[in-house]
């Protein structure tokens, strides 16, 4: 009974030695610089994934092309992408591949449940990270200083949503749906707080998941409460059917949401029914920025639509090479220190740390759907 | 009230769509006691190809009303998923009618995880969404409102599954079938070729899956590869609620899992004092199950198989 | 099958020396993160043993086993984490985690034990996804479980005041934290198949081997059916809630999302494939699926060496090729692919008789 075991043993150890000889020493040519992208791959979310990895691959492309010079020797960015399927275990198994291939950098993940783990991975061996899209506040409240993210964080993104739709909207009763990740509770819970801050009252709370598609039993109970606002923190694939069957119930209220919201995919998926809904995206617009609209354009010819976070996984990139540039090297220790110092113009906005790692002053700007596009209503600054 | 009949609506259509899904389970499981667990990414594929087709012939400018065009996109669907249901039984199934009972159901975890990453791979990784060409009427009923998507798949699913019934019930088919589940060896002394008969079933439970998956597609508007998990689980769970094996069961099943998730969505808050929310309705309906089940083991019309070693 | 006892020293000890000495090799040749993969095979070889009990010795079909992991994890990362400020040492936290995963084992198979097959999957695919909402959502009105965000920071487990969190030197040889979670991993897999393998042929073994053949039959014999199922479910899910505990402690951050449908179904397929009922297949299956998603995310690399370029990415093929593995194993192998002995001589047996019928059944034409 034992045999078989032995003899799978014997080869899982010879084969381990084998592969190893092969595979190991490929991070001795010192003009090729790793850096990692992490995000799901497949499973719901992995166009999202693959949108990031795009974002990461047009910023190495373009850096390659105009040749990157570090400590007087020519180098050359090897993109190295891997699937974590939005899962924390994954997650962290992706992140030590990513540590022992020699990264120098890390570019991920997209969920908070998947970044947060994998943080402490990428600490432990000092390589910094910067997630495009990871919200959750207890990533960067870890005191890791190897985590940053460009993206802002649920509290600063939520106080501005709070207000916003009290302030600006002028709702009084208002009705919040979150989705039950970790982004959509996070979200919700940062908005409610800002609302009743600002005076509003919460008349209902209602859930629903990341898989759904069916809202007609939570908007019925929203409808009967009669609130003059609609917020939903979750992704466009639940956002579009659910403007869609506010119609179909003949709920005409405002809808208000986050910036998994604020995609052309929405108002691809909610039609005509998208008309008037406003959602929020943190930095500036991107036809605003310098090069932003080159971006959109070298982006969309190349891979398609912007599917959400790709300009801030874009600006990631830039962001960490930039950092590279200044120290004059690719070494995390040595770049580190200058990553935190970022002051960088991104197609996304100013991209500054503060010293948890999250990007300071985190301006948000709102928009709404008007003849099928989303146009900017207004840019609010100093979030927090 | 009209909340009440509001809800009731909600969980009568979306009832309707688990029931015409859960059928497809039933029915293969009537005759091979098989969890067909790629019937769901039958369903996704169904409503993939309904949506290629329609889209193409949108993209194409071609002038035809919107429910000409739908149909054409379901005509496309049902043969595509009869083609993959017949295929998936030769396949990963019939090798292993006699091996143990829960190889063939590896075999459909198998083939669920293939067809999800195969219609990734052809259709890619973006929702895809349904060409706003359907009527968008909207009505008043008992002061709640129903849209004509919502009447259509009523009535589809109530003339779907009563026309199976009839057809198990009547034909001469349908008597093979029921012959088969009772036993395979004895209906092949009557002549009956229990093989043609287990691939018809697949074929038919396929096609009423590709209805599903165009019509939950068209409701939601849009279709995605991963869509065919949870649609496929709700309806299994639906199937075993009524009494899997049982046609009658599926649909009774199907439709009170609707009602009890859009009723549990919308009152939970209100029976717990606003303890519990609509983040626990597939508790509730979860909860329901197994209520049922404690009290009748072999679902609400399931009846009670012996032991079947 | 006779073998000398020396024979069957050796062949411990050649064991005992190989197991001592992979991490090092697999840590030098192939990587760190295959050490982690490693690791997490381990717990999912406790896993797969201890949801063997209930479904291969009981034959109870059950498909919410992860609830019991994820109890586990649970009872650890809130006795020994910020959430609640208790950092109760490891060998106080694991057994209630263990006991806790028990009892919620008991919790589940008691309105299940009428129950038979398909009916029984269902509600305890019920059962887990309960457990996980409950999870998810027991953020508010009172926090308890964090919620959707999870709980972080939880306690590496400690030994003796040696925290396996951090780097050890021992007689000169580094050992990471990889490492040291390998050998506790490896310790109590060990005991995990020491407990199993002493149940199989004991009393309590040969009753559940009864209720699963024909559970009227069995009670006829005298056997309390009761009592025997509620004891399957218990010991599973402390097998279940052992592995949940050791997870939380080597990740240090637990979610809801880490505990799914798909996870319970993938420990099925562990043990179905690699031959339900008996331990080495039981384990090689758990070893198996736990690295070959793993093992294809290098198809890229495969690609380049063969074709030149990379066709297709890897992450587009990985999990296609993973199904096709699932249904290819299962079609050559249908007992899984060291199935128990008993096991294969039924099927063969029933298989020959069975063909017979068939064939004279099926060719019958009109």
């Amino acid at each position: 009974m034992l045999k078989p075991i032995v003899n799978a043993l014997l080869v899982a150890t010879m084969a381990a030695l084998v592969l190893g000889g092969c595979g190991k020493h490929d991070g001795a040519s010192s003009n090729i610089i790793k850096i990692g992208s992490v995000s799901p791959l497949t499973g719901p979310q992995a166009h999202l994934g693959k949108d990031n990895e795009n974002g990461a691959r047009l910023a190495v492309d373009e850096i390659n092309a105009a040749g990157l010079t570090l400590g007087g020797k020519k180098m050359h960015i090897d993109l190295l992408s891997e699937d974590d399927q939005a899962d924390p275990k994954t997650a962290t198994t992706v992140a030590q591949k990513l540590v022992d291939s020699g990264v120098v950098g890390v570019i991920g993940h997209l969920n908070s449940g998947s970044t947060i783990p994998a943080s402490t991975i990428y600490h432990a061996a000092g390589i910094p990270q910067i997630s495009p899209s990871a919200t959750a506040i207890a990533y960067t409240a870890q005191g890791y200083n190897t985590a940053f993210r460009v993206m802002t964080n649920d509290e600063q993104q939520g106080h501005v949503l709070g207000q916003y739709a009290v302030n600006k909207l002028g709702a009084k009763k208002i009705a919040v749906i979150d989705d039950r990740t970790a982004y959509g509770q996070g979200l919700a819970d940062e908005f409610a707080k800002a609302a009743e801050a600002a005076g509003a009252k919460i008349v209902a709370r209602e859930y629903t998941t990341d898989r759904s598609t069916d809202f007609m039993s939570i908007l019925t109970s929203i409808k009967s409460k009669s609130p003059d606002l609609v917020f939903f923190a979750g992704m466009d694939p639940q956002a579009g059917p659910m403007a869609r069957q506010m119609r179909q119930l003949g709920l005409k209220t405002q809808l208000l949401g986050g910036d998994g919201m604020q995609t052309p995919e929405f108002i691809k998926l909610a039609g005509a029914d998208a008309e008037g809904a406003i959602a929020s995206n943190p930095g500036l617009t991107l036809d605003s920025m310098p090069g932003g609209k080159a971006f959109k354009e070298k982006f969309t010819a190349r891979f398609g639509p912007i599917q959400n976070y790709a300009p801030y996984a874009y600006d990631a990139v830039y962001v960490m090479v930039e950092a590279m540039k200044r120290a004059d090297s690719s070494d995390p220790a040595k770049y580190l220190p200058e990553l935190a110092k970022t002051d960088y113009q991104g197609v996304t906005g100013k991209i500054r740390f503060d010293s948890k790692g999250d990007v300071s002053g985190g301006a948000v700007t709102l928009y709404q759907v008007k003849n099928g596009a989303w146009h900017p209503l207004e840019t609010v600054f100093n979030g927090k | 009230m009209d909340i009440f009949v509001q809800q009731l609506i909600n969980g009568l259509v979306l009832g309707s769509v688990y029931a015409l899904v859960a059928l497809g389970y039933t029915m293969v499981y009537g005759i091979l006691e098989l969890i067909n667990f790629a019937h769901g990414e039958v369903t996704m594929i169904g409503a993939m190809v309904a949506l290629s087709v329609i889209s193409a012939l949108v993209g194409s400018g071609v002038e035809l009303p919107g429910v000409v065009i739908a149909l054409l996109g379901l005509l496309a669907a049902i043969p595509a998923c009869m083609a993959l249901g017949f295929t998936i039984e030769r396949l990963a199934y019939r090798p292993l009618r006699n091996a143990p009972r829960l190889a063939p159901l590896i075999t459909a975890i198998g083939v669920s995880i293939v067809l999800q990453n195969l219609a990734m791979l052809i259709w890619g990784r973006q929702y895809i969404s349904f060409p706003p060409i359907l009527p968008q009427g909207r009505h008043q009923l008992l002061g709640a409102s129903i849209t004509d998507v919502q009447i259509v798949i009523l009535i589809t699913s109530v003339v779907l599954m009563l026309g199976l019934t009839i057809l198990v019930k009547r034909t001469r088919l349908g008597r093979a079938m029921r012959a088969t589940a009772q036993s395979p060896q004895l209906a092949g002394l009557m002549g009956v070729n229990a093989n043609t008969v287990i691939s018809l079933t697949f074929v038919m439970g396929s096609a009423l899956a590709a209805v599903a998956g165009v019509m939950v597609s068209a409701y939601y508007g849009l279709a995605h590869y991963y869509m065919g998990f949870l649609l496929g689980l709700k309806a299994f769970s639906a199937a075993v609620l009524g009494g899997i094996g049982n046609l009658a069961g599926a649909m009774l099943g199907g439709l009170l899992l609707g009602v009890i998730e859009s009723l549990g969505a919308g009152y939970i808050g209100d029976f717990t004092g606003g303890f519990l929310g609509s983040n626990y309705q597939d508790v509730f309906a979860f909860f329901v199950l197994i209520l049922v089940l404690v009290f009748r083991p072999s679902g609400l019309l399931g009846e009670r198989v012996g032991e079947r070693a | 099958m006779p073998r000398s006892k020396r024979q069957v020293w050796l062949t411990f000890i050649a064991l005992g020396m190989m197991l001592a000495l992979l991490p090092f090799a697999v840590d030098f040749g192939l990587g760190r993160s295959w050490l982690r993969i490693m690791d997490l095979a381990l717990l999912y070889v406790m896993l797969a043993l201890g949801l063997n009990i209930v479904v291969g010795y009981a034959g109870l079909l059950d498909l919410g086993y992860i609830a019991f992991y994820a109890v586990g994890a649970y009872c650890y990362a809130l006795l020994a984490s910020p959430q609640f400020g208790l950092h109760l040492p490891f060998w106080a936290v694991l057994p209630i985690g263990a006991a806790v995963a028990g009892l919620f084992g008991v919790l589940l198979g008691a309105p299940t034990l009428r129950l038979r097959g398909d009916y029984l999957a269902i509600v305890t695919l019920g059962f887990g996804e309960i457990i996980r909402i409950f999870l998810n959502n027991l953020n508010a009105p009172v926090n308890i479980t964090n919620g959707p965000q999870g709980i972080n920071q939880i306690d590496p487990v400690s030994l003796w005041g040696v925290s396996l969190g951090k780097t050890h030197q021992l007689f000169g040889i580094t050992l990471s934290a990889p490492h040291q979670y390998y050998f506790l991993f490896l310790l109590l897999t060990l005991l995990v198949v020491f407990v199993s393998l002493r149940l199989q042929d004991s009393r309590i073994g040969r009753a559940w081997a009864a209720i699963r053949e024909d559970e009227v039959a069995a009670e006829a014999m005298g056997i309390n059916v009761r009592n025997i199922k509620l004891l399957a479910f218990a010991m599973g899910a402390t097998f279940g809630g052992l592995a949940g505990g050791l997870f939380a402690g080597f990740q240090g951050f637990i979610s809801p999302e880490s505990f799914n449908l798909m996870e319970s179904i993938m420990i099925l397929c562990m043990i179905v494939l690699g031959g339900m009922g008996n331990i080495p297949g039981v384990i090689l299956g758990a070893l198996l699926l736990t690295v070959l998603p793993e093992a294809l995310r290098y198809t890229g690399n495969l690609q380049r060496a063969w074709l030149g370029h990379v066709v297709i990415d890897p992450s587009d093929l990985r999990m296609l090729l993973f199904g096709m593995a699932l249904i290819l194993v299962m079609l050559f192998r249908p007992a899984g692919l060291l199935p128990s002995r008993q096991r294969k001589r039924e099927l063969v047996a029933k298989g020959d008789v069975a063909v017979q019928e068939q064939a004279s059944v099926y060719d019958a034409k009109r």
